[in-house]
């Protein structure tokens, strides 16, 4: 008997190929030192409940009764509950078949889904069809459905942003495919130049890949840059003449922190371009749960809405689905009450604004307050976060710690958060994980920490690496 | 210009692979069902009954209420700062609801957790396979999964690296795994079980289509055990367990164990083991067999389908595996957190002493021994009816009958085209709004008919559904009778 199934040598290439660095060296270093006893500020990951954001209210209420509807029967729920809470549950249970228990559509719960196409209607001026809206398990879940759609083999390239969310990475790894990178220009706050994109579809031709996709994420991560009206022109323009397949994921579209670029969905662009393109485009929007001001994660709460998609292919895309079963019914509520909040008069409508405005107003501060930190430290460059929940500060390391580096084993800007790690327990995930120019280093982190203990991570952050410069700069500052 | 995302373009892997439990048929079936909503006369039956889906509380089956009780709490948990909260919750599942709470870091069930769960909830799952198998159970050999399906996946995208990569899988078979197969780009390698000896699993046809596939060019490296079976119901018997377990270790197989169905058993002469156990009673360890064990929360007596909440045990792989296993899990980031404190309550129920105990088991019991009669009132009908044969559903949720078309059936399918259990199926449904699934979707031998019917419409259902299949079998036989 030789090698067995599941020894390493024998596992599928794919998998091995895969990297996904948010939960990668730093995190599983982070988490040991945590169980040594070390205190550690985690800001690896967008998870904001993890670092006290508190839940709305209001949606925990809904849900916690639809949970136990023996509740709803009870005499005594008004002492604990409020009656729009109640109303909402019942509202919610009478749309699904038996309750949270039970399979839905694989598709998610009609009723959910036109209320997701209630709010793409209002936010963008034009109607949505609630059967091209598929609700999934977190939009990870939907993005690496329509990728591994999309992708048939090596052959197939998917242009994706660097700086990028490595989800998109990873997945394009395991279904085989082949990034094609455009580089966000960090000089011009993370723009994205039309050009760049040119360029890299005509290297990939060049190489013999067919370039079917193009990922943005608007608001980006890890870069926070908000795209602008005319950008999302000019790239949907750029897919409609290159034939690609626009994957937008607007997960952070509730988080921005600037006034000059508000969020714009590239449907409502789309369509405003009229025709021909508006009919030709092929478009797939993400959104979540997680993100926003509600930072459910822990839900896996999302949806995919398709436009311009043939039927036949919407049909094979629910065929996959259909695999899965059904998204978990709780998160499906999650979110039909985020595009559907209390409304003004409801008896919740004042908490909820509160709440909401309380957590977005604060992450705006933050985001001013880590950037202009991040500034104030020696060799350091930041990008102000104009929106979702990042900050992805440049590191200028001093050729004498690259050379520390590579005598150490690794890879510079991972060596400088290992570091970093080590003298503040701040997690970070080195700029490495996300792509970026060669030879250019950053890190990234959240701004999720609780405002009243940022002053003293920054300066925590500033003093080492004030010192760290010092040590491998041999000045004195 | 041609659009880049026809069906003509997508990855053909994604065309291939087929999942009949919502196929054509329930299309057909929700397709009548709006016709009916809009007009109540559209069609000679007042209501589709799907029987199509392993789906109970969607057909009237309660949830298990201390249960809920955690989950409502563990979704709200400011309701246990308020004093009210103990007039309308068990005294157990507020204490429950704290020890779960204290478990997750903050108290935060919105914050992802790590990427194989929350380890105390681990912990506990751990110590109730423990208790249920007399072995110990490790929390790191533990993902929590938003259901098994996922975690079937995994597998399957760890195991298959091209179409020369076999797994072999019971016939007939729940179609995850042939869609799982076929999405990952592998080869289903077929064994089939024995319906003349009650859905029997031999090991000598396990070794037969082994060497099948082998003499083809298929490297074949995994072995998948439904047991309970589905859509057969069959329980496996110890001994028939060793000798699985026993080939695997000996062709270096991984054992890819589907328990999910572990607490439905309608029969007092089998019980359930799992293939854990059975491994660790023959003295094997980590060093002698790959096993990977999956748990839902779907079935058994909670029927909690709609939660997504389950596992994998995963044993026996070196550590370099298991952090490759760990890395896909993270790219996920984690499952949903309701779904994980689900599962742990599942592995670790109410005991004998806790307040909620006796409601507990009343509630389970009668659910689980509802579950047996209706299996057994099910099985008897279709035995009754002409032409078919049904073996008895030990286990899971379905039957699956054996149908004998006569030829003029045979002859007005392939009119129709349509395979003759999609035949049968479709006038069940259109005369009767009865939702069977044809076996074609499970596999079969070639030349037998079947169709899986669940034994879930609720009991009171029970007899006008067996009175509605009587009388359309009767009509439909009259018509094609040879």
């Amino acid at each position: 008997m030789g090698m067995k199934a599941l020894d390493h040598e024998s596992l599928n290439e794919n998998v091995k190929k895969v990297q996904y660095a948010v939960r990668g060296e730093l995190y599983l270093r982070a988490s040991e030192l945590q169980k040594e006893g070390k205190k550690i500020i985690f800001t690896n990951v967008g998870n904001p409940h993890a670092l006290g954001q508190r839940p709305l209210t209001f949606p925990r209420q809904v849900v916690a009764l639809c949970q136990a509807p023996f509740l709803l029967d009870d005499p005594n729920v008004g002492l604990l509950f409020p009656a729009d809470a109640i109303a909402s549950a019942k509202r919610y249970l009478s749309m699904t078949p038996g309750g949270l228990g039970a399979y839905s559509d694989s598709r998610g719960l009609p009723g959910i889904r036109k209320e997701v196409a209630e709010f793409i209607e209002r936010r963008d001026g034009y109607s949505s069809d609630p059967e091209l809206i598929f609700l999934t398990d977190g939009a990870s879940k939907g993005v690496m459905q329509i990728l591994n759609c999309i992708i048939r083999g090596q052959g197939d390239g998917v242009l994706v942003p660097v700086p990028q969310y490595p989800l998109y990475s990873a997945t394009i790894s395991l279904c085989g495919g082949s990034l094609v990178p455009y580089y966000l220009d960090e000089s011009a706050n993370w723009g994205l130049d039309v050009n760049n994109l040119r360029e890299s579809v005509a290297q990939a031709r060049f190489n013999g890949i067919t370039v079917r996709a193009m990922v943005i994420i608007n608001p980006g991560n890890p870069t926070g840059q908000c795209l602008s009206e005319a950008n999302l022109r000019e790239i949907l323009n750029f897919c409609h003449q290159e034939n690609l397949v626009l994957l937008g994921d607007e997960v952070y579209q509730q988080n921005i922190y600037q006034d000059e670029r508000p969020f714009i969905s590239a449907r409502k662009v789309l369509m405003d371009m009229g025709q021909p393109i508006s009919k030709e485009v092929q478009l797939v929007s993400f959104h979540t749960v997680s993100k926003g001001y509600w930072g459910e994660c822990g839900q896996r709460g999302g949806y995919f809405e398709m436009t311009n998609i043939p039927p036949q292919t919407v049909d094979e895309i629910y065929k996959i689905s259909s695999i899965s079963l059904s998204p978990n019914v709780p998160a499906q509520i999650f979110m039909g009450l985020m595009v559907n909040p209390p409304k003004p008069g409801d008896i919740s409508y004042e908490q909820y604004v509160r709440e909401s405005k309380g957590i977005l107003e604060s992450l705006r501060r933050r985001a001013r307050i880590m950037t202009d930190g991040f500034n104030s430290c020696k060799n350091v460059v930041c990008n102000f976060t104009e929106g979702a929940m990042y900050s992805f500060p440049q590191i200028r390391l001093p050729p004498k710690a690259i050379e520390a580096a590579k005598d150490a084993g690794k890879v510079p800007d991972i060596f400088y958060c290992l570091k970093l790690l080590e003298a503040t327990g701040i997690s970070t995930v080195p700029g490495s994980g996300f792509g970026q120019k060669e030879g250019v280093f950053h890190l990234r982190t959240t701004i999720l920490p609780a405002e009243e203990d940022m002053p003293e991570i920054m300066s925590s952050f500033k003093k080492f690496n004030d010192e760290f410069m010092e040590q491998y700069e041999g000045v004195k500052m | 210009m041609a659009p880049p995302v026809t069906v003509n373009s997508i990855n053909p892997k994604v065309i291939e692979c087929e999942y009949a439990v919502r196929g054509e048929i329930v299309i057909l079936a929700q397709k009548l069902q709006e016709e009916i909503k809009a007009k109540p006369a559209a069609h000679p039956f007042e209501e589709i009954l799907y029987c199509n889906i392993g789906n109970p509380q969607s057909l009237g089956q309660q949830p298990i209420t201390f249960f809920r009780e955690v989950l409502a709490l563990c979704d709200h948990p400011s309701l246990l700062d308020r004093s009210e909260t103990h007039v309308l919750f068990s005294k157990d599942s507020i204490q429950r609801a704290w020890k779960i709470l204290d478990q997750i870091p903050g108290r935060a069930t919105g914050a992802y957790s790590h990427s194989q769960g929350v380890k105390g909830l681990r912990d506990a799952i751990a110590a109730g396979i423990e208790a249920r198998d007399g072995f110990p159970a490790d929390p790191n050999d533990i993902f929590l999964t938003d259901g098994a399906s996922p975690a079937v996946h995994m597998m399957m995208q760890l195991l298959i690296r091209s179409e020369n990569d076999g797994i072999l899988c019971p016939i007939p078979q729940y179609p995850l795994y042939s869609a799982s197969i076929a999405l990952h780009g592998g080869t289903l390698v077929p064994y089939y079980l024995d319906e003349a000896t009650g859905w029997g699993l031999e090991v000598s046809e396990l070794k037969k289509q082994l060497e099948a596939a082998k003499s083809k060019g298929i490297d074949v490296r995994a072995l998948v055990v439904i047991n309970p079976g589905n859509p057969t119901g069959q329980v496996l018997a110890e001994e028939n367990q060793m000798e699985i377990v026993k080939f695997c270790k000996e062709e270096g197989l991984v054992l890819l164990a589907d328990e999910v169905y572990q607490e439905n058993v309608y029969v007092p002469e089998k019980k359930f083991h799992s293939f854990k156990k059975v491994s660790r009673s023959m003295g094997y360890g980590e060093k002698d067999i790959h096993l990977v064990s999956f748990q839902s929360v779907s079935k058994g007596y909670y029927g909690e389908c709609g939660k997504r909440g389950g596992y994998m045990e995963i044993t026996g792989f070196g550590a370099d595996v298991r952090e490759h296993i760990y890395k896909l899990a993270s790219v996920n980031l984690c499952s949903n957190i309701s779904g994980q404190i689900l599962a742990s309550l599942v592995m670790s129920p109410p005991k004998v002493g806790d307040e909620s105990f006796e409601s507990y088991s009343a509630e389970r019991d009668g659910i689980l021994s509802s579950l047996a009669r209706r299996a057994k009132t099910l099985e008897d009908a279709f035995n009754k009816l002409e032409g078919v044969t049904c073996n008895k559903a030990e286990g899971a949720m379905y039957l699956f009958p054996r149908i004998n078309l006569p030829a003029k059936a045979i002859k007005a399918a392939g009119e129709a085209r349509t395979a003759p259990d999609g035949f049968y199926c479709r006038r069940l449904l259109t005369e009767t709004g009865i939702v069977f699934v044809p076996g074609s979707g499970f596999g079969q031998v070639p030349g037998t008919w079947h169709f899986r019917c669940t034994i879930l419409p609720q009991e009171e259902k029970i007899p006008a559904v067996v009175t509605r299949l009587t009388d359309f079998h009767e009509r439909f036989m009259d018509e094609f009778r040879d």
